[in-house]
């Protein structure tokens, strides 16, 4: 199982980098700032891994300069379409956001190194508000392992949980609201699946704002259970010739767009409970 | 048929397009997207005598037009560039120029002179003006006593082609340019990031880690035009420009402005491609004018 790992952890690397013109398809509005563009490409899609990302060039934005890291969300070979999923943070985003139906989109893709995928195994997904992105695409590729999944998906309220619905394909889904709206009450690290003294699962992967993944890396570290999570840097070049991203790890600074963006939370300096200082897990 | 070549010193660039330290890593990471061979050469991320962490995130803020960062020279020292990166770049068989940082006279050397014994690196390009490390880097290049220090210590050292890498932080950077030049440099490149600083005003905190940083992008370009004119109108070394270069467009205007090469750095980052296009595009606009050798246009501006 070992060498399996670091077999396809060392496949990433290898992958060509493309940049690719996608045409839109289709802009669904999920919610008062989170958008799903379905995009279609004229030339066959490389092979992508669930956790590699895209940097879509903003075209029509005039204080956008930049490209913009997105998670891929979901891809389909056979139709040559991929989707992405948009919050709208600033400019950027929110150009991309008002994209219409035959628009064209700038992409390169797949970047950085994906997710190591178990086999067989019962496996838990926690994904804190747009960080549900990737993990579409994992738990679709997961369940074609044969791995049992369970999803859990938090947001301040019940317009904040995405999509939950449309994950019911792969996975048993659990969901914690902040105000109770929808789910358990509370943050995802209150909730029931996480609540047991040996948890059953062989990886947790994890995808949302910074102190929740610490919070849950904490609760895997406690049981001795692998923690993968998916960071989210401020990026130039995407494709590891700025150095811009960087994340301090135990070997140093490291870029989140070529050794990242998935990390062993344990990989990355301060993430361990037993080193961070005025961190409580009862919070 | 245009000739695109153009001479450096000793020098022979196969096109007037290179790419700038510091966006283009070490050239491996843009072969998926274009035949880093097709360039006039690469200038490799700078190298320091001793490994180097860089500053903390975050290191990089968007700015209109552009952008600021605070890598602040992260790099594995020179030993690790001589017996890991260096191997790599054996595969390029265009022009490979290192450029070379310190904190110190002395590390300047030590690296200059690594880099002297190492044959398929043709230049380096000594960078005094990195404006993100607390000591050394564009300390060295603020000063015309400084500048000379440095640039004679590594003259002495290194045999082959020197070029020196200008800041544009300083009052005349025409003074700066004709005492490295009087120091021994073979041509000098301009211009560096300007000292800029963004602040997120709803956290009331400074966006990079290092408050200040370094801007480049398409919102520098005037400014770097009008530098690249006042100094290759005042010196007898090639200059070569650098300075949001994002177009053929751009490219152009810096070479009737006197250089005699260019450099694309952060438009690298948004493109790619950025550089095969403008070397299509130079050629277009040659054959456009009927001018057959892209010499012709250094500093051919009609005022």
């Amino acid at each position: 199982m070992r060498t399996f790992f670091l077999l396809l952890i060392s496949i990433p690397g290898l992958m060509k980098k493309h940049i690719i013109d996608f045409k839109i398809l289709t802009n669904t509005a999920l919610n008062h700032n989170h958008n799903l563009l379905e995009m279609e490409s004229a030339v066959p899609l490389p092979e992508m891994l669930p956790g590699q990302f895209a940097e879509v060039r903003v075209d029509g934005s005039e204080t956008t300069y930049l490209r913009r890291p997105f998670s891929i969300h979901r891809v389909d070979y056979s139709s040559n379409t991929m989707h992405l999923l948009i919050k709208s943070v600033g400019k950027g985003t929110e150009t991309l956001a008002g994209l219409k139906p035959g628009d064209k989109l700038n992409v390169m893709l797949p970047l950085g190194n994906g997710f190591p995928l178990e086999e067989n195994k019962k496996v838990l997904l926690v994904g804190g508000g747009c960080g549900i992105a990737p993990l579409w695409f994992l738990a679709k590729e997961l369940k074609l392992k044969n791995c049992s999944t369970d999803l859990l998906i938090g947001g301040r309220s019940a317009r904040d949980i995405l999509m939950a619905d449309d994950y019911r394909q792969f996975a048993t889904v659990h969901i914690a609201t902040e105000d109770g709206s929808l789910g358990e009450t509370g943050m995802v690290t209150g909730h029931s699946v996480l609540k047991s003294e040996s948890l059953p699962y062989r990886s947790i992967y994890c995808c949302g704002p910074d102190g929740m993944m610490r919070a849950v890396s904490h609760i895997a570290e406690k049981q001795g259970i692998p923690c993968l999570v998916s960071l989210e840097n401020t990026m130039a070049c995407g494709i590891g010739a700025c150095l811009c991203c960087v994340v301090d790890t135990n070997q140093g600074h490291r870029c989140v767009c070529t050794d990242g963006p998935v990390f062993n939370s344990l990989e990355l300096k301060g993430w361990s409970a037993e080193t961070e200082v005025g961190c409580s897990l009862d919070k | 048929m245009v000739n695109l070549g153009v001479k450096l010193h000793k020098l022979n660039l196969r096109n007037p397009v290179m790419t700038a330290s510091g966006t283009f890593g070490y050239g491996e990471e843009f072969d998926d997207f274009i035949d880093v061979n097709a360039l006039g050469g690469i200038i490799v991320k700078a190298t320091t005598s001793k490994h180097r962490e860089g500053n903390a995130y975050p290191r990089m803020a968007e700015t209109p037009m552009g952008m600021l960062n605070a890598v602040g020279l992260q790099n594995k020292g020179v030993d690790y560039f001589v017996d890991k990166i260096y191997p790599k770049l054996l595969k390029y068989s265009n022009c490979i120029v290192a450029n070379v940082s310190d904190s110190t006279v002395e590390g300047y050397v030590e690296v200059a002179e690594k880099m002297n014994r190492l044959d398929h690196i043709a230049a380096i390009e000594l960078n005094i003006s990195c404006p993100n490390v607390k000591e050394g880097g564009m300390a060295f290049g603020t000063s015309c006593p400084s500048a000379i220090a440095v640039t004679r210590a590594v003259r002495e050292v290194y045999d082959k082609t020197l070029i020196v890498k200008l800041s544009p932080n300083v009052t005349s950077i025409t003074e700066i340019a004709l005492a490295v030049e009087e120091a021994g440099a073979d041509a000098v490149s301009l211009i560096n990031t300007l000292l800029g600083m963004a602040i997120d005003a709803e956290k009331r905190k400074p966006v990079l880690s290092t408050i200040t940083g370094g801007l480049s992008g398409p919102a520098i370009k005037p400014v770097a035009l009008r530098m690249v004119w006042q100094v290759a109108r005042a010196v007898k070394i090639p200059v070569i420009g650098i300075g949001g270069i994002t177009t053929t467009a751009d490219a152009i205007e810096f070479m009737l402005a006197g250089a005699s090469a260019i450099q694309v750095g952060t438009a690298n980052f948004v493109d790619p491609q950025a550089t095969v296009k403008i070397i299509a595009g130079i050629e277009d606009y040659l054959v456009r004018h009927r001018i057959n050798d892209v010499g012709q246009l250094i500093g051919a501006l009609n005022t």
